[in-house]
């Protein structure tokens, strides 16, 4: 039966090219489901599985003993015991239904421009819903521990870690202001008019009483941060109104986690006094602030503890995550909100955490927060639609037609309302078109649906009423809002958000124009947004950073700071490009430091000559060299990245760079084996590459800990450490020589190098310094060519190239 | 102090609010801000500018000074910078910190970010000639940078210097090793700030209410 509805099924879904990945899939899926004959009591995910799997295993575990006394059997060869493994195995199996269903989706052209890919994930859902109960099985429930603690925390902990704080903070009243009060009103607006509805005669809802409405009300009038971000990030909405639907999402958690405990105590009670009202407002203000609180603590200690990971840098990311982790728990044990937590906890940590460790160790973090949130999100929705088929229903034609006509009515009257407020207030106002994509973007989500699931049947009789009616809800905003609002937005022609790269000058100019604002207001006297960013700023600086940064990145300012990672970025790009010859740069352009560079005497440009002896050290030192690295490859080692060689490899590409820029400048004599081995860096780019990296001065931990991706190792030291002691400018346009050398240059380094951009790495070496001390000679060329024959020699050096090669492509 | 005396009258302060856009309770706290600085004078002079405590960590708190007494940012014709300024210049550079209104149309509002990137570009553009040479360019981000030292001075011409050079290649794309770029003129200046909505976010809140006595 079911391999016959398989086909079928796919072939809906998808084009004809993807049906036998499905088919595999579903088969593998049901396999998982399916293979148990009875063993489990019930199908349901992990926890009661876990436990029916657990009773069942115990006899099993003491009858070899038994039969150990009586007759000893053959030994099994093979035998087959799914139930050890099963709680893994079906967990690995959703895992891997939900990242094959996301990559399914991306494959099929224009699908995923059309439709969101929540609405999507649902249907399958369904879909897989639907075949588990086919196969007569009881297909499980999104269970509310498994989506709080397990589903729920990466995706906050993604949305806090890259909240952007600025846009957040300077508008942060304004979402306060939708989370709190807008979320209020949703819930006792929905919550009071469906019990007046209820109340209508002829409806069958009489039995309904105020407390389970207004406890109804609060559960579906949160905005979902999970949906928001999911339909969000596809239609790439300008900052503000990201920030604003998601800042409120993110924020109504603490009011949402209120309202549900007091309502749900309540309608036990039966009553509610004035007293009662006073505490749930404290409450409020305790699950809010102790939240934020908890997740500041955990994240100054998270901060803090990166201070000294220096030397593990494999467990660095851990860091990151077990604390925001801890943090979410430490809130959700005192019924905290965890939400706001995780957010505060991903937001304090992280410029401290970003200027302590490792390059690598921040994209493992990049990379497992989008990895883990993005599988969660898919896990969701695609129980959502599983337990929409699983559950039980009582559809209830005017409840829930009521319940989605006030929720929209709500929202929109909540927005127009609230912004008619804060635009009293902001600089900014929020056109009307604004208020309509905030108000259309309040979806609903799983958060809704996992609090509803765990009302009590017994306390609420109506509950699955609630769940039918949440569900619709739920698949209402995600699957009409989410569909419509592409177009809606297009139609309005709502600003999108730019997708540029933050340039320099960008930061300069944001820079200058923040300290000017604050001098202005300095002058005016009054005490404003910026005059306090500026205070709390310098304290951060003064005091905190001190504290939370080791080494001498606590004291650099944001500028440099941003400056080193800009070259950082475009070194990776560089090594990421293959080799390094082009620079990958969003303008062709051939503007150089010589374009801009003042100019300068013409009769300083001469070149050095390279004697014969000369030419036998630099055949020399490339040997020792490359024998150095021979020795240099290391063994596994699992407490260590081993991939060091690596790190070497891309400093080095970063070096290179800066002396292939350098060469179009100055041809430097090689006065020591230190400057030498620089330039036969350089060589080395020129000739094909030939990319084994020069042994580093300092022992191998030192180095280690130095070239685990501080931007500082390399800004500072190779620039003076390796700078030719004799140089001689070619820079200046003014002579035909160095023209001809920079394109002697170019030709042997196959593409011509882009220099533009990289002006930064060559203004270390200041350029009025150089062509001091020159010997005469004036044929760049001929001494070029001298210098490639040093590198022709044959050497040990075949090998060697291939083993390091890989490291850098 | 006197400053009841030297009040200007309703007409004068009517026809400010007129000139600069801002609201008679606005131009009575700034005024009242501006006696408190120019310690009941009529003036105010670089002098004045330097007690004031707040500024006085400020790492470009010359330019803005010098701002003040630019005659660009005054609307006068000339060029350099005078000696002391008056209510109503100071109320001119005030107003160009003012923020954007709610109904503004198109060409307002390009107008409006215009006059701010001016402004800004002046600050810049220390020699009146135009253009932000390299020289000019350092300084700013030396100044920027001025708070941390030594290790700050020589990354700001680095910054400076990569900053240049984007410039270069956006505004001209390709350049020829023997030519050479002058500097930041005003229409490339403007194509930095492409990204940048400089209308909303140049702006103070001027308040209603009067706080300067909180101020030192």
């Amino acid at each position: 039966m079911p391999s016959r509805t398989l086909p079928r099924v796919a072939a809906g879904l998808r084009s004809a090219s993807e049906r036998g990945l499905l088919a595999l899939l579903m088969l593998m899926f049901l396999a998982g489901s399916v293979l148990p004959p009875g063993a489990a009591s019930s199908p349901d995910l992990a926890n009661r599985n876990s436990k029916a799997g657990h009773d069942h295993c115990q006899p099993s575990q003491e009858l070899p003993e038994d039969r150990h006394n009586a007759t000893k059997k053959a030994f099994p060869v093979l035998s087959f015991d799914y139930h050890h493994v099963q709680k893994p195995f079906e967990i690995s199996l959703w895992v891997l239904l939900a990242s094959l269903m996301k990559l399914g989706f991306h494959l099929i052209p224009r699908l995923s421009s059309i439709v969101p890919e929540s609405c999507l994930l649902i249907v399958v859902g369904l879909l897989v819903g639907g075949l588990i109960k086919v196969v007569g099985e009881k297909p499980p429930v999104l269970d509310s521990d498994l989506f709080f603690l397990c589903l729920l925390p990466p995706i906050i902990l993604d949305a806090g870690y890259f909240l952007p704080i600025r846009p957040f903070t300077e508008n942060v009243g304004t979402i306060l202001m939708f989370a709190v009060v807008g979320t209020l009103w949703n819930a006792f607006f929905v919550g009071g008019l469906l019990y007046g509805v209820c109340q209508i005669r002829g409806t069958d809802l009489g039995h309904v009483d105020l407390l389970a409405c207004l406890l109804f009300g609060s559960i579906i009038s949160a905005v979902d941060p999970v949906a928001v971000l999911a339909v969000f990030e596809e239609i790439h909405i300008n900052e503000l109104l990201h920030i604003l639907v998601f800042g409120e999402s993110l924020l109504n958690d603490a009011v949402t986690v209120v309202l549900y405990h007091l309502f749900e105590e309540y309608a036990g009670v039966g009553s509610v006094s004035m007293v009662d009202v006073c505490l749930g407002v404290i409450s409020f203000l305790v699950v809010s602030i102790g939240g934020i609180l908890v997740g500041t603590i955990y994240g100054i200690l998270a901060a803090f503890t990166s201070r000294f990971t220096s030397h593990t840098r494999v467990i660095e990311p851990l860091f990151v995550f077990v604390y925001s982790y801890m943090a979410y728990l430490s809130a959700e044990v005192f019924h905290l909100s965890g939400i706001m937590a995780l957010i505060a906890c991903g937001a304090v940590m992280r410029p401290y955490v970003e200027a302590n460790i490792s390059h690598k160790s921040h994209t493992t973090i990049k990379y497992f927060l989008k990895m883990w949130s993005s599988v969660s999100e898919t896990l969701i929705f695609i129980f959502l639609g599983v337990s929409t088929v699983a559950g039980e229903h009582r559809w209830n034609w005017t409840f829930v037609i009521v319940t989605v006509i006030l929720c929209l009515v709500a929202r929109v009257l909540g927005v127009v309302g609230l912004t008619y407020i804060i635009n009293k207030f902001r600089i900014v106002k929020l056109t009307t078109k604004d208020q309509f994509i905030v108000a259309y973007g309040g979806l609903r989500g799983a958060i809704a649906f996992s609090l509803g699931y765990l009302l009590n049947e017994v306390q609420f009789p109506t509950r699955n009423m609630f769940l039918t009616a949440i569900i619709t809800v739920i698949f209402f905003t995600v699957f009409v809002q989410g569909m419509t609002i592409r177009p809606l937005v297009d139609l309005l022609a709502v600003k999108k958000k730019q997708e540029t790269k933050r340039s320099i000058n960008e930061e300069i100019h944001t820079q200058f124009l923040d300290h000017l604002l604050t001098g202005i207001e300095d002058i005016c006297g009054h005490y404003g947004h910026h005059h306090w960013k500026d205070k709390l700023n310098r304290f951060n600086k003064k005091y905190v950073k001190k504290c939370l940064i080791a080494g001498e990145r606590s004291k650099e300012p944001q500028l440099i700071a941003f400056y080193h990672k800009m070259e950082m970025k475009q070194a990776i790009e560089l090594v990421e490009s293959g080799g390094g010859v082009k620079m990958p740069s969003a303008m062709p352009s051939t503007v150089s430091m010589q374009n801009i560079q003042p100019k300068k005497p013409v009769s300083d440009r001469v070149l050095p000559q390279i004697s014969k002896g000369r030419e036998e050290e630099i055949r020399k030192i490339l040997r020792t060299n490359l024998q150095r690295t021979r020795q240099r490859l290391r063994s596994y080692n699992r407490h260590t990245l081993v991939a060091d060689p690596y790190e070497d490899g891309w400093n080095e590409l970063l070096l290179k760079r800066q002396k292939i820029i350098e060469l179009e400048k100055k041809v430097g004599s090689f006065e020591t084996p230190a400057a030498s081995r620089s330039r036969w860096a350089e060589m080395t780019k020129m000739s094909n590459y030939l990319t084994v990296p020069a042994a580093a001065p300092d022992s191998p931990t030192m180095s280690r800990a130095r070239l685990a991706s501080d931007p500082q190792a390399y800004s500072s030291k190779p620039g003076s450490d390796n700078l030719p002691t004799i140089k001689v400018d070619l820079a200046s346009p003014q002579s035909p020589d160095s023209v001809n050398l920079v394109d002697e240059l170019s030709k042997r380094a196959g593409q011509g190098e882009e220099p533009d951009e990289d002006g930064g790495l060559v203004m270390k070496v200041p350029s009025s310094a150089s062509g001091k001390d020159t010997k005469e000679d004036q044929n760049g060329a001929k001494d070029q060519q001298r210098l490639m024959r040093c590198l022709s020699d044959p050497g040990p050096s075949a090998d060697e190239e291939e083993e390091d090669e890989p490291f850098l492509h | 102090m006197g400053t009841f005396l030297s009040l200007p009258s309703q007409q004068e302060f009517q026809d400010l609010a007129e000139k600069t856009g801002f609201s008679l309770e606005q131009i009575g706290i700034l005024h009242r801000r501006f006696t408190q600085l120019s310690h009941g004078e009529a003036t105010l002079r670089r002098e004045d500018f330097k007690t004031i405590q707040d500024l006085s960590c400020n790492p470009i708190r010359c330019q803005i000074i010098e701002a003040f007494f630019d005659k660009r940012n005054l609307q006068k014709n000339g060029k350099g910078s005078v000696q002391e300024i008056g209510f109503e210049d100071f109320l001119t550079i005030m107003s160009y910190f003012r923020p954007p209104r709610l109904h503004m149309t198109e060409e307002e509002r390009a107008g409006m970010r215009r006059e701010k990137l001016r402004f800004l570009f002046n600050m810049h553009d220390t020699d009146n000639d135009g253009t932000i040479t390299l020289e000019e360019y350092r300084h700013v981000v030396e100044e920027l940078l001025s708070r941390s030292g030594a290790l700050g001075k020589e990354t700001a011409k680095a910054i400076a210097d990569a900053a240049m050079l984007e410039v270069a290649s956006i505004s001209v794309g390709h350049m020829e090793p023997d030519e050479f770029y002058e500097g930041i003129t005003f229409e490339h200046f403007l194509k930095i700030f492409n990204n940048i909505e400089i209308e909303t976010k140049m702006h103070i809140r001027f308040l209603n209410m009067d706080t300067t006595t909180l101020c030192t």
